[in-house]
């Protein structure tokens, strides 16, 4: 952990204030939290204070404090934590943060602070003479990709060589700083490949098409997409190759229980019986209706095929009671039941529900419905 | 490989079209509201079923952790908390969700929030991530506009995202840490239990997630959980953002499948190692406090939690750190336990001093300026530091020193001798010992 203090007496002004439109911003930002909860925004708060002063002050971090009914210690506790905070004045020009963790440090991060220290001062957080500008060393800023970068107030600067960062620190210094182009200052756009992608080269990829999300169905996906090769070891080796015999069995040397081999043939066998929804013989959903019918009094009809049902568009008794064979037929091999509809007689149970709900079908069949 | 269509990030570069409506034609937002109307229940099962393992650097796997939040609320409200808090060297890709493919995170969110039956989500983004801030805070605003969030809003699911920072605090990225400061304190983790999904943020039910995690539900649930279970290997499933940073010739991030060998990734996506694959000296396989692996160890190692864990390293959030024979490897870690030292929020006095103190027995290593028994000293010392503090940034600082020392002892002992040797030449040790 790093020790900080506030800034010496001598320089902390003696009052702060938001401008009116941070205090509109801040009355916003203290109602994303519940009631009571405002303590929450005190880091958003402290950040804006020092947007608007360039560094924070005792006197920011005092009247944050009472602006969220918190105790002065609180707040002074979060600004001494958290390391983004500045407690002393920095460059009003720019703040030079380097990133000289490993991945950039790699890459020649000591290379770009040496820079800093010629160009701005010895030390980091020292002002140069005219008090424009400063610098320091920060942990990793989250571009390793981009290495090595330093960050500039909001924006950061990527793949930089020490020359370039002496033409960004001398425009900043000149005032022109708003119009340096940030990220990557190579020919490379933001984290790709430099020279050219490797990946997402279709023109436009399409859409994931949805797959109605049936157990079935992921089946089905499993098998247009062949099960990873990227693992295994590429060798021409005799014992690795499936299709030759073992010399144990005289059988092939696939075993029955090749978790590659199962799902495929699983599937398969699903998608060579199950009926395409455009089959004329699908019997017409409608769309859902406020109240649809409860399914599941149908026995036979659980939760799950309740859901399947919903689905396809069936909804109500009087649509199940006027299945004809070809429609049962068709929902039978959609549900993969085996006849269960016309053993169960879905179509008599539904025709007794419509017409008089639960008591007709006691009458009917004689005991309650499931 | 990984073809294009089965690629999650489809705009991680941000070529393409930003917007709501671009988000929309390359398949995000298809069909949100027949996802929810399946149930709470199914897309746990799916998730669980999809093998989906927590992208933050755990593993943890996503569905058992949203079954872990009470079924039915006792009054207190829930939350969904997502740790955008990416501040671990080495890692750098939800940035470029975040930046690039919001709508992805987003819709993830409402997904993530309904199965767990929370109204408010936080995304807990960290201070340094200022443009990343602005792109995502304008895609909720545009989300909002649409009617896709909010109460009342067509997915039928009333939920209210918000976007919080913090301000440069690695510690934040520990999950309780995250909730501490998301409540307005300093970034101290908790003792766990009583674990967030039963007293969280505020004291209520709260489960934290990766912005990764999150981001990928939308489409397994889309395409299914055996689509997403059949890439990959068993146990590692699915695709992953890989981020290739250090001596590689096209350093990049990339969406790969789980499991492909290093040489694969690196040939194909970075343009190989600088100087050739002989140049390779050793790897950091997933963000900074993963241990060093070396070079004969990696190259056809199949880059996934169990694969990374048989060459005695982790795989973490997949951000690989190359190092050519040009680096000194010692100074390299040295400058990881420089990033611990700072990093440590101070709470538990082995990771408060044992930080401080590796990194400075590692600087003088560095430098040659150490005993040979210290080495054994110092492991012996990572080893106290290890497991016993509250959250796992003790262990995240110990594992790298371990890493060196089982890697490259033979280089530091080699260091020492070469220091004292040139003192000798001088006539006589000039520094004394500390």
């Amino acid at each position: 952990m790093s020790v900080r203090r506030l800034a010496e007496d001598t320089v902390q002004p003696s009052t702060f204030a938001f401008t009116a439109e941070n205090v509109a911003w801040a009355e916003t930002t203290i109602k994303k939290y519940p009631e009571g909860r405002q303590q929450s925004a005190v880091i958003p708060l402290l950040m804006r204070a020092q947007e608007q002063d360039g560094w924070v002050t005792r006197a920011a971090i005092e009247s944050i404090a009472d602006m969220l009914d918190m105790p002065y210690i609180r707040v002074l506790e979060v600004a001494t934590f958290y390391t983004q905070f500045q407690l002393k004045p920095v460059g009003t020009r720019a703040h030079v943060q380097v990133c000289g963790t490993t991945p950039c440090m790699l890459r020649g991060a000591e290379e770009l602070m040496k820079v800093c220290k010629r160009k701005i001062a010895g030390e980091p957080f020292a002002l140069n003479a005219e008090g424009t500008l400063s610098w320091e060393e920060v942990e990793c800023q989250g571009a390793c990709v981009n290495a090595p970068m330093v960050m500039i107030f909001k924006d950061s600067y990527e793949d930089l060589t020490p020359e370039q960062l002496e033409i960004i620190i001398d425009r900043f210094e000149a005032g022109d700083g708003a119009n340096v182009r940030p990220g990557p200052q190579i020919d490379r756009v933001f984290s790709a490949p430099e020279g050219g992608l490797t990946s997402l080269t279709d023109a436009q990829p399409a859409p994931a098409k949805r797959v109605s999300a049936k157990p079935a169905a992921s089946a089905e996906a499993a098998v247009s997409v062949p099960p990873s090769n990227a693992a295994k070891p590429k060798t021409a080796a005799d014992e690795t190759n499936p299709a030759v015999k073992s010399p144990a069995n005289g059988k092939t040397a696939l075993p029955a229980d090749d978790p590659l081999a199962k799902p495929v043939k699983a599937a398969v066998a699903a998608a060579s019986t199950k009926p395409s929804l455009d089959d004329k013989s699908r019997p017409k959903g409608v769309d859902r209706p406020e109240t649809p019918d409860d399914l599941k009094l149908i026995s036979g009809v659980g939760p799950k095929i309740e859901g399947i049902l919903h689905e396809i568009g069936i909804f109500t008794y009087v649509q199940i009671a006027t299945w004809k064979k070809a429609e049962r037929e068709w929902v039978d091999g959609y549900l993969n039941f085996k006849g269960r509809i016309d053993r169960e007689d879905w179509v008599k149970q539904a025709k007794a529900l419509a017409k008089g709900g639960e008591a007709e079908y006691i009458k009917v069949f004689g005991k309650k419905p499931r | 490989m990984l073809q294009d269509k089965d690629r999650i990030f489809t705009n991680i570069y941000g070529l393409k079209d930003k917007s709501l409506k671009g988000a929309m034609a390359r398949g995000n937002w298809d069909g949100t509201k027949q996802l929810i109307e399946k149930g709470r229940d199914w897309i746990i099962n799916e998730i669980k079923a999809s093998g989906l393992r927590g992208r933050g650097g755990a593993g943890f796997p996503t569905g058992l952790k949203w079954s872990f939040m009470p079924k039915e609320s006792d009054g207190r409200p829930h939350y969904l908390v997502v740790n955008a808090d990416e501040s671990e060297p080495g890692t750098c890709k939800d940035r470029d969700i975040m930046r690039h493919d919001p709508h992805t995170l987003i819709e993830g969110c409402v997904i993530a929030s309904f199965a767990m039956a929370a109204n408010t989500a936080y995304i807990y983004i960290r201070g340094e991530y200022m443009r990343e801030r602005e792109a995502l805070q304008a895609a909720i605003d545009e989300c909002y506009d649409a009617g896709l969030l909010g109460k009342n809003n067509k997915n039928g699911w009333d939920i209210d995202i918000y976007l919080h920072h913090g301000a440069g605090a690695y510690i934040c990225g520990e999950e309780t840490a995250l909730l501490e400061s998301l409540e307005g304190k300093k970034g101290q983790p908790r003792l766990k239990p009583p674990f967030p999904a039963n007293m969280g943020l505020y004291g209520c039910p709260t489960t934290v997630n990766n912005v990764e995690s999150i981001a990928v539900t939308p489409t397994i649930l889309r395409r299914g959980a055996g689509w997403f279970s059949s890439i990959g290997r068993p146990n590692n499933v699915g695709t992953k953002l890989f981020m290739i940073s250090g001596h590689v010739n096209r350093p990049c991030t990339v969406e790969e499948e789980m499991g492909i060998t290093f040489r694969e990734l690196i040939d194909r996506h970075a343009g190989g190692i600088r100087g050739g694959w002989d140049n390779l000296l050793a790897v950091i396989p997933g963000g900074a406090s993963c241990p060093v692996v070396k070079a004969e160890d990696i190259i056809d190692c199949p880059m996934d939690f169990d694969g990374l864990r048989a060459v005695g390293s982790s795989f973490g959030t997949a951000g690989a750190i190359v190092m050519d024979k040009s680096t000194d490897i010692i100074k390299a870690i040295a400058r990881i336990s420089a990033f611990f030292k700072h990093e440590s929020c101070g709470q538990c006095t082995p990771c408060r001093e044992g930080t401080g103190w590796m990194w400075r027995v590692l600087e003088r290593m560095a430098r040659g300026n150490a005993q040979k028994r210290e080495i054994d000293m110092l492991f012996q010392v990572t080893k106290q530091v290890e497991g016993h503090t509250i959250c796992a940034l003790g262990d995240a600082a110990a594992w790298p020193v371990q890493g060196l020392i089982r890697n490259f002892r033979p280089e530091i002992e080699k260091r020492i001798d070469a220091y004292t040797h040139s003192a000798m030449d001088h006539g006589a040790v000039l520094e004394a010992a500390e």
